[in-house]
């Protein structure tokens, strides 16, 4: 077997997977993350495709979610963070000038690990996004978007007589599903979700699993997980971190099965994480 | 041998008396801790109830004042008032111009030995009466006016009449002609519509509270129109905006200075600047409000930047991830908020502005106005001030004066801090 350092390619390709029968939505090439002088990310590259969901699995503190949120921009917040490189949304470089970065959060959605409804109505909630980027030109539009998004995320039968109570009376995973229908209401490419799972109860993970297997394909979708039963559930593709380097990439099942780098054996066997 | 060791260590005995003791001991340190809080507490509300106790005690008869009915004749030639003229349109005029005072010494004259009853500024109660009415011009009628200070205090048991005339401050002749009147039954006591309506005197009977208050209140509407706003944007850039670097450690460490400065020297920095720099009229409410703005900016400011930084950042996440801007985020999200706690430090930080008295001493609002003021430069006083002017006043009739104005304070800041934990109360939210 040829074991691939795919840190020193060019050019990174997910193991058996024809190029052809995909669209790439998003490329990182050689990305460092640094926080101060610490480097959080040394040299990751990868292909996000619009088809497939995408996990991100490793052990804590091994850069899955400081990549993630290098997808969407969200890193600016941090003042000492300072992200080198090149990624690209549909071709366009999203650290340049020019992508707006409030453009690339409405069309690189993103949930959270911990579900933050804002603390308005489940209407409201939903129609934030749609009114600040003016997508809805009527009440009545902004009716059927909100409850198209509220549909899609699987709340709406849960939900709809009790649109004006607030989205944070509703329970744990509703209130994710809730921050899943906020996302899409914007229409994004990208969906980022970051361990969106780890606050919730088993059977409320199921539901989202269930969600995030539905949305495929209409979203590209990139999850960050602990979890690795669930990464092999929901995923297609997965990428292995380890110490901010992503050791491999490829096919889940793959990856799963018959990793080609030891550590990631190490880590899917459970020696360590 | 570690675990020989560890193996070899007897059962612990938890009935031993050592054990006890030290049972015994925690208890018996618990219920001391208990005590000494009650105490504290206990210690703390009697003070305060001693505090409202007094200051009810003295100052609920400051807003009761004695009237003398005297007899009057609104003669024409006494008063210097040409009937024809109170037809004419200058008529108000023409009544204001009459010399009432005459009128009010031919009318207390009639009392005889009584005649220094009454208080020297009764006649504007006659001028206010014939301006209301001008068709008692040329009659004669009953009135009742306020009575001197002393008379007031008799009706109102102030003195301990069984003390010798030097011992208990008021002669036998006053005592001797309070009670005529009150045999004649030309005496009353009742609500002091003087008071609740008028401004600052020399005389105790005619003194008001109302000039004070609504100096009070036009100094705290321009306090509260400058500190607000800058306060909240500072405290808004300052948390949400701003890099952390050495420049805003100086400016928080600065701004945390700034709230603990005591008020006398906001006073100084207000008459240096305002007065003598920027040359704006002296015991102006507008100049006490910037003064208090001053100081209650920094109260302001820490309040908000707590209440902002308990904003949960998920929140933040939430919205930045959908794509809303920094603006959007802050206003739309941030501020809504923090606004109950923000609102809560200010009414605070303006019940504390409402209660200074320092800094406005030193921007001249301590002069005696008898008018009360009409606009943001008009002299005036503030209410703290009006209380510390009558607790200075030699005259033994401000004595309650004092305590009623302190409770007309006490409710206006009570009725503050109610506010603020209405609000708090109203739109606390839990996450």
């Amino acid at each position: 077997m040829t074991v691939m350092d795919l840190s020193a390619q060019n050019v990174p390709v997910a193991r058996g997977i024809a190029e052809t029968d995909v669209t790439t939505k998003m490329t990182a090439r050689h990305v460092n993350v640094f926080y101060g002088t610490k480097q959080a990310i040394k040299d990751v590259s990868i292909d996000i495709t619009r088809e497939n969901v995408t996990a991100f699995i490793g052990p804590s503190g091994c850069g899955k979610s400081t990549f993630l949120r290098c997808l969407n921009r969200m890193n600016d917040t941090v003042d000492s963070a300072r992200v080198e490189g090149e990624i690209k949304l549909d071709g366009t470089d999203i650290y340049t000038g020019d992508m707006d970065v409030v453009q690339l959060r409405a069309r690189v959605g993103m949930v959270f690990q911990k579900p933050n409804p804002f603390p308005k109505s489940i209407y409201d909630n939903v129609a934030y996004g749609p009114s600040i980027h003016g997508l809805a030109s009527s009440k009545a539009d902004m009716d059927s978007i909100v409850e198209g998004s509220l549909r899609r995320a699987g709340l709406w039968d849960e939900v709809k007589d009790r649109l004006t109570e607030s989205g944070t009376a509703l329970s744990g995973g509703q209130q994710q599903r809730l921050c899943i229908a906020r996302a899409i209401a914007v229409d994004p490419e990208v969906i980022l979700m970051d361990e969106p799972c780890s606050a919730l109860d088993p059977i409320a993970t199921a539901r989202i699993e269930e969600l995030i297997d539905e949305l495929r394909g209409r979203y590209a979708i990139v999850i960050v997980t602990h979890n690795m039963q669930q990464a092999a559930r929901v995923s297609q593709r997965t990428a292995f971190f380890h110490l901010g380097t992503m050791v491999e990439y490829g096919n889940t099942s793959d990856i799963f099965t018959n990793p080609v780098e030891q550590r990631t054996r190490d880590y899917i066997t459970g020696r360590y994480g | 041998m570690n675990s020989a060791q560890v193996a070899s260590r007897p059962p612990t005995d938890w009935a031993s008396p050592k054990m006890r003791t030290r049972i015994a001991r925690r208890y018996r340190s618990e219920s001391i801790f208990r005590n000494l809080g009650l105490f504290a507490l206990v210690l703390a509300a009697s003070f305060l109830a001693f505090l409202l106790f007094t200051v009810v005690r003295d100052g609920w008869q400051g807003f009761l004042s004695t009237d003398v009915k005297i007899s009057i004749t609104y003669d024409p030639a006494v008063l210097g008032i040409d009937p024809a003229a109170t037809k004419g349109p200058n008529a108000q005029a023409a009544l204001q111009a009459g010399d009432f005072q005459a009128v009010m010494a031919a009318g207390v004259a009639k009392l005889g030995d009584e005649a220094d009853t009454v208080s020297e500024g009764a006649w504007l109660v006659l001028r206010k009466q014939l301006m209301e009415d001008p068709a008692l011009l040329g009659k004669t009628v009953s009135v009742w006016v306020p009575a001197k200070s002393t008379i007031d205090l008799l009706a109102k048991g102030k003195f301990d009449l069984s003390k010798p005339e030097l011992e208990r401050g008021v002669s036998d002749a006053d005592v001797a002609h309070f009670n005529d009147l009150k045999k004649a039954g030309l005496l009353r006591t009742g609500f002091s519509r003087i008071f609740i309506t008028g401004a600052d005197s020399t005389s105790p009977e005619l003194a008001g509270i109302w000039g004070a208050t609504v100096g009070s209140l036009l100094t705290l509407f321009v306090t509260l129109s400058l500190a607000f706003p800058v306060g909240v944007l500072s405290a808004i850039y300052l948390e949400e905006f701003a890099k952390r670097n050495r420049w805003t450690d100086l400016i928080e460490v600065s701004i945390n200075n700034l709230a603990a400065v005591p008020s006398i020297i906001y006073g100084l920095l207000g008459l240096a600047v305002f007065l003598n720099f920027l040359d704006m009229p002296r015991s102006a409410p507008v100049v006490g409000g910037l003064t208090l703005a001053l100081m209650t900016f920094p109260v302001i400011v820490i309040a908000g930047r707590v209440a902002i930084k308990s904003v949960p950042p998920s929140i933040r996440d939430a919205a930045l991830g959908i794509g809303a801007s920094k603006v959007q985020v802050v206003f739309q999200h941030v501020l809504p908020l923090a606004l109950p706690g923000i609102l809560t430090g200010t009414i605070i930080g303006m019940a504390r502005a409402l209660g200074e008295t320092a800094p406005l001493l030193m921007i001249g609002m301590r002069a005696f106005v008898s008018d009360t003021p009409v606009g943001l430069t008009s002299p005036a006083t503030a209410l703290p001030v009006q209380v510390f002017l009558w607790s200075d006043d030699v005259a033994r009739g401000f004595v309650e004066k004092t305590s009623a104005a302190i409770m007309v304070l006490l409710v206006f800041l009570l009725l503050m801090n109610s506010l603020a934990i209405y609000l708090r109360n109203k739109y606390e939210r839990r996450w």
